[in-house]
């Protein structure tokens, strides 16, 4: 596209800024219309698991719910709260989107599609993600609303801490691959790592659903308790923002862990035919996706003080003793600064399968220790509290 | 001097960078001077792309935007006025200028002597090529190699390692309830 630009007489800087600036507009779109029929997935998925049938009537099998919905959403009255801050509560909703957009420009669809192979890849995606935080806050705060304000707080604090484990997680791809590149640790799985590291992918998809504020960590915006968190006060396409972000991240980290852990876009002919490995992407996301909302959809929420110990007690700890032991077992195991082949991988992904799963094992065993112990001391209670209900 | 894209783009971050830094000492809403602030640090971030640092560019989000600039929003919410700020100007405020322009004409003279011994003398084209001939292409691994160094910044980086230990630990401490300090504070209120 650079050459044919240059070809009509523009200049090179010219015409490279064009090329990127249409760039950004495609991919950017495409995310923005993945996600109309990402959410018909997504509730589609979500109605099964509760044994119901999901959207069925606007459409064939409901799919343009979607789009009904959008235009719904687009046709409300656009509220603004008394005394809110006019700018930032305007522009909370944008940098929500943004911020998750933004993680896409690292994302290699294939082979040669990726919007900027950064070698700071995986670091970019931290830094991005830290607009996120900053929106939530800027919503909170400028919704002149007490509650608001207050769940704006708690999610930050949740935010905050999840992200310590997920960065963790994401070094471990990093130590492995020797970059930060995505392109090049999609490059560099000759053998997935999901089957050398599972537990670092268990971490990564926990502490992600976390940053993205889904079940079973949504309880500071539970829609059917409290009415939503931080962005209570928002309503019409701004709330559609904030909806739209909440859904483009969770999808996105089924996108990351199809890269980091799963081998991107390689498969059969990937090298060849770009649009064959930009498939083999979406069906690997959408299978990581499947997985956080089943998880999502299963398991009841947690109450604040379980989050913050599940984060802080658990979560914490187990991922710095996994990138220390992952760190040191690839240190002992030769030559695995030139993996350039399936050969050369099986062995230090079976010696790290071995490590993970004794690791697992390990962890396990604590926490069914754990688990009775607990179970001994609410029955303790329980026997306590009846004696003296006995004894009045 | 071109106009070149690069140029555009360093006037973009220059203008936001210098604009939000003087918004931050000017408004009278001091949530507003934290987003400002936050805005200022983006644009110190665009300007280290532009000298080919990216990795600088990244930590300078990930810590001042991501982790500093969040911090200092929790400690406005604890202040008891954040918006209509009185202006406060006290006797010092001539002298405080005064250090402020002395500190500032330090730094271009300190500068200047090394942009003309480093031979720059266009800003524009000299310090925003997409990769400038001095500047290795491996300069992520080199920095990774000298902070591991022995010979080289190993020293230094344990010492900053070994102070935000400290702190971390220090914080806990200071946070720890009065008269439990033996036992955990969750296990301390049970029942």
């Amino acid at each position: 596209m650079t050459e044919l630009l240059q070809d009509i007489g523009l200049s090179h800087g010219l015409a490279v800024f064009i090329a990127k600036a249409v760039g950004v507009m495609v991919v950017g779109a495409f995310g923005l219309l993945w996600t109309l029929l990402g959410i018909w997935i997504e509730r589609k998925a979500a109605g099964r698991f509760q044994d119901r049938l999901g959207p069925n009537r606007v459409g064939p099998f409901g799919l343009i719910q979607s789009i009904a919905d959008t235009v719904k959403i687009l046709l409300k009255e656009d509220l603004m709260p008394q005394g809110a801050d006019r700018w930032v509560f305007n522009l909370a909703p944008i940098v929500s989107v943004v911020s998750v957009m933004l993680i896409w420009a690292v994302v290699p669809f294939s082979g040669s599609w990726i919007g900027s192979d950064l070698n700071i890849g995986v670091l970019y995606l931290v830094a991005v993600g830290a607009f996120g935080t900053v929106a939530v806050l800027m919503a909170g705060w400028s919704s002149n609303n007490k509650y608001a304000l207050l769940s704006a707080f708690r999610s930050v604090a949740q935010l905050v801490s999840y992200e310590v484990p997920m960065v963790l997680a994401l070094l471990v791809p990093v130590l492995l691959s020797g970059s930060m590149s995505t392109q090049t640790i999609v490059e560099q799985q000759h053998i997935m790592y999901l089957l050398a590291v599972p537990l670092t992918v268990l971490i990564f998809l926990t502490s992600g659903q976390a940053e993205t504020g889904r079940g079973p960590f949504d309880l500071l915006e539970a829609e059917s308790e409290i009415v939503s968190g931080f962005h209570i006060e928002y309503s019409g396409m701004k709330f559609g923002m904030f909806y739209v972000a909440e859904f483009l991240h969770a999808f996105t980290i089924g996108v990351l862990t199809a890269i980091l852990f799963m081998g991107g876009w390689r498969g059969p002919f990937a090298e060849d035919v770009p649009l064959l490995g930009f498939i083999y992407l979406m069906i690997k996301s959408m299978v990581a996706y499947m997985v956080l909302i089943w998880v999502r959809m299963t398991l009841p929420r947690l109450r604040i003080d379980q989050l913050l110990d599940f984060n802080w007690k658990f979560l914490v700890p187990l991922s710095l003793v996994n990138l220390l032991v992952v760190a040191f077992v690839w240190k002992i195991l030769p030559d695995t600064d030139q993996i350039n082949s399936f050969g050369d991988a099986l062995v230090p992904t079976l010696v790290l399968l071995v490590v993970n799963i004794a690791l697992i094992a390990g962890v396990g065993a604590i926490l069914r220790e754990r688990g009775r112990r607990e179970r001994q001391r609410v029955e303790a209670r329980l026997t306590a509290a009846e004696s003296a209900a006995a004894g009045d | 001097m071109d106009i070149t894209v690069e140029s555009i783009v360093f006037l973009i971050f220059g203008v936001l960078t210098l604009g939000s830094a003087l918004l931050v000492v000017t408004t009278r809403n001091l949530f507003h001077g934290a987003l400002y602030l936050m805005a200022s640090l983006f644009g110190v971030a665009g300007l280290f792309v532009l000298l080919a640092a990216p990795f600088l560019a990244g930590v300078q989000i990930v810590v001042y935007i991501g982790a500093i600039a969040i911090l200092i929003i929790f400690a406005i919410m604890l202040t008891p006025q954040v918006t209509a700020m009185r202006s406060v100007r006290t006797a010092q405020w001539p002298v405080a200028v005064a250090v402020a322009v002395i500190f500032f004409a330090l730094l271009v003279s300190v500068v200047t002597p090394l942009m003309d011994e480093l031979g720059v003398d266009d800003f524009a084209a000299d310090f925003t090529q997409k990769s400038p001939p001095d500047v290795p292409a491996d300069s992520l691994v080199r920095l990774g190699e000298q902070l591991v160094d022995l010979q080289q910044f190993m020293l230094p980086f344990e010492v900053a390692s070994v102070l935000l230990m400290a702190a971390l630990i220090g914080a806990v401490l200071l946070v720890w309830p009065e008269g439990t300090r033996s036992t955990p504070p969750g296990e301390a209120g049970d029942d």
